[in-house]
């Protein structure tokens, strides 16, 4: 039972972990008894669990993310959704809205357009198909207003932030509304224009920061900053 | 840089044992890698080995096209390895030689074993590894030099790869050839390895062994391996390192 880091290091793939009966955390492999990085990130020690958070990666969808996906493609009876992923997802009509749709009779152009962001929900995705969306449940939909920003997949969880600490500082300073999207792309709008530039600019700031202490108290000064 | 001609040297390492470069026969070049370089890549790295210019962009995983090309069960990796026309003294045609097809493939398999491909199933992984300027072992460099890039790439590794040549010339088990050892040298051997975990992904050799040589160039290689590996490692490390170092140094 050895640890060969500090908590919260920057490691990279290969880099010895540790040694002896940890359980394997995300983004950490075994060989033996000796626990392995996969991806460059922060290692982390936690109830004998060993974890690297990643700082890089590709969002991979599941069951039950909320996502914000651009429309490239309109078919008879579905839409091509970009969801910032290896993989692009499909909506059917049928998954689109609670009231019935005759594709025969309506063109699906009228609700979501090539262009068009939406908000939507992975109901499947299994790797051997592509995933499916749906738009049913609120907050789904079309985005009318307001800017997406997109930054990496991996660094959501700090924009979000213990139990949506983070997030709800930048919609309280800024009175915006603000919805992350687990692929990256986060949806902000305020009433006040430059709120919605300072909004953004903070999310940059989260996304380059990300591994580095004390993030909540830089960003609390640096709306206030900005604010003036 | 200015442009010279190539003569032949006399020998190549000289009564005090050293060799063209100045170099003792243990002494790898000097070392330069910077970490994403370029803004379009998902992982990239600029690396410097001598007078060996090397870049690596990896974009993935991403669907792949031709779509007839994607595996059911986990994501395919596809290598270009590449020399610019003005890498090398005489103009190189820009198109893909027999060399460089092989290369490609040899380097696909020296970093396929370190990528856990089955993560990804139905997409690709394209790393490209362009040639700015080549002066002996570009090989090695360019996979040392895409281990880095796919780190920086996020995409999920056993452990980076790392490679460097070592050879024969004049007598003398030599690390990391020149342009000169290789051409007028009486062996050439690149290596790559996972150094963390001890295995070989690359294994060429070029001119006469005994098998007693064999076994001290692979110890070489494997000294000169640890060397480079240490400066990847840093490299990476720099990278996000720097951006917590300028927010300590603000506050």
């Amino acid at each position: 039972m050895v640890i060969y880091f500090s908590q919260r290091d920057v490691v990279i793939p290969g880099q010895l972990l540790a040694k002896g009966m940890y359980r394997l955390g995300d983004n950490v492999y075994r060989i033996g008894q000796s626990i392995y990085a996969t991806t460059i990130g922060l290692a982390e020690l936690r109830d004998n669990t060993v974890n690297v958070i990643p700082l890089k990666g590709c969002y991979v969808p599941h069951v039950g993310d909320l996502v914000i996906g651009l429309v490239v493609d309109v078919s008879l009876t579905s839409w091509t959704v970009d969801i910032a992923s290896p993989y692009t997802a499909l909506l059917q009509v049928n998954d689109a809205f609670s009231k019935p749709i005759d594709p025969l009779k309506e063109n699906l152009r009228k609700y979501f357009d090539v262009g068009d962001y939406i908000v939507a929900n992975v109901i499947a995705f299994d790797k051997t198909r592509d995933p499916l969306l749906s738009t049913k449940e609120p907050p789904c939909g079309k985005i009318e207003k307001g800017t997406v920003v997109e930054i990496s997949p991996t660094k959501i969880p700090r924009l979000i932030g213990k139990r949506g600490s983070m997030i709800s500082i930048i919609r309280k300073e800024l009175s915006c509304q603000i919805m992350a999207g687990r692929n990256g792309r986060i949806w902000v709008y305020s009433k006040n224009p430059s709120y919605e530039e300072i909004a953004v600019k903070v999310i940059k700031k989260i996304e380059q920061e990300a591994h580095v202490a004390g993030l909540t108290d830089r960003v609390k000064e640096m709306i206030r900053r900005l604010r003036r | 840089m200015l442009v010279r001609k190539e003569v032949k040297p006399l020998r190549l390492i000289d009564e005090d044992g050293l060799r063209t470069d100045g170099r003792r026969v243990d002494e790898l070049r000097n070392i330069k890698i910077d970490v994403g370089v370029l803004k379009n890549a998902d992982g990239s790295c600029y690396l410097e080995i001598g007078r060996n210019k090397v870049m690596a962009a990896v974009y993935g995983p991403r669907e792949v096209h031709p779509r007839h090309l994607a595996l059911p069960d986990r994501a395919i990796l596809r290598c270009r390895y590449h020399m610019v026309p003005f890498s090398v003294l005489e103009r190189k045609s820009p198109n893909p030689t027999r060399r460089e097809i092989e290369l490609s493939k040899v380097i696909r398999e020296a970093l396929e074993p370190a990528l856990f491909l089955e993560y990804f199933p139905r997409t690709t992984i394209d790393v490209y590894i362009e040639i700015l300027q080549a002066d002996g072992g570009t090989r090695t460099a360019g996979i040392s030099a895409a281990a880095v890039a796919l780190a920086d790439a996020g995409i999920p590794m056993r452990d980076l790869v790392t490679a460097i040549a070592v050879g024969k010339a004049d007598g003398h088990i030599i690390l990391d050839l020149n342009d000169l050892e290789d051409k007028y040298g009486e062996a050439d051997m690149p290596v790559a390895m996972m150094p963390n975990l001890g295995s070989i992904t690359l294994l060429q050799a070029d001119g006469e062994f005994t098998p007693e040589e064999f076994k001290e160039a692979l110890n070489l290689a494997m000294k000169g391996i640890r060397e480079v590996y240490a400066k990847q490692r840093e490299a990476l490390r720099r990278r996000y390192l720097k951006v917590r170092e300028e927010v300590e140094g603000s506050v």
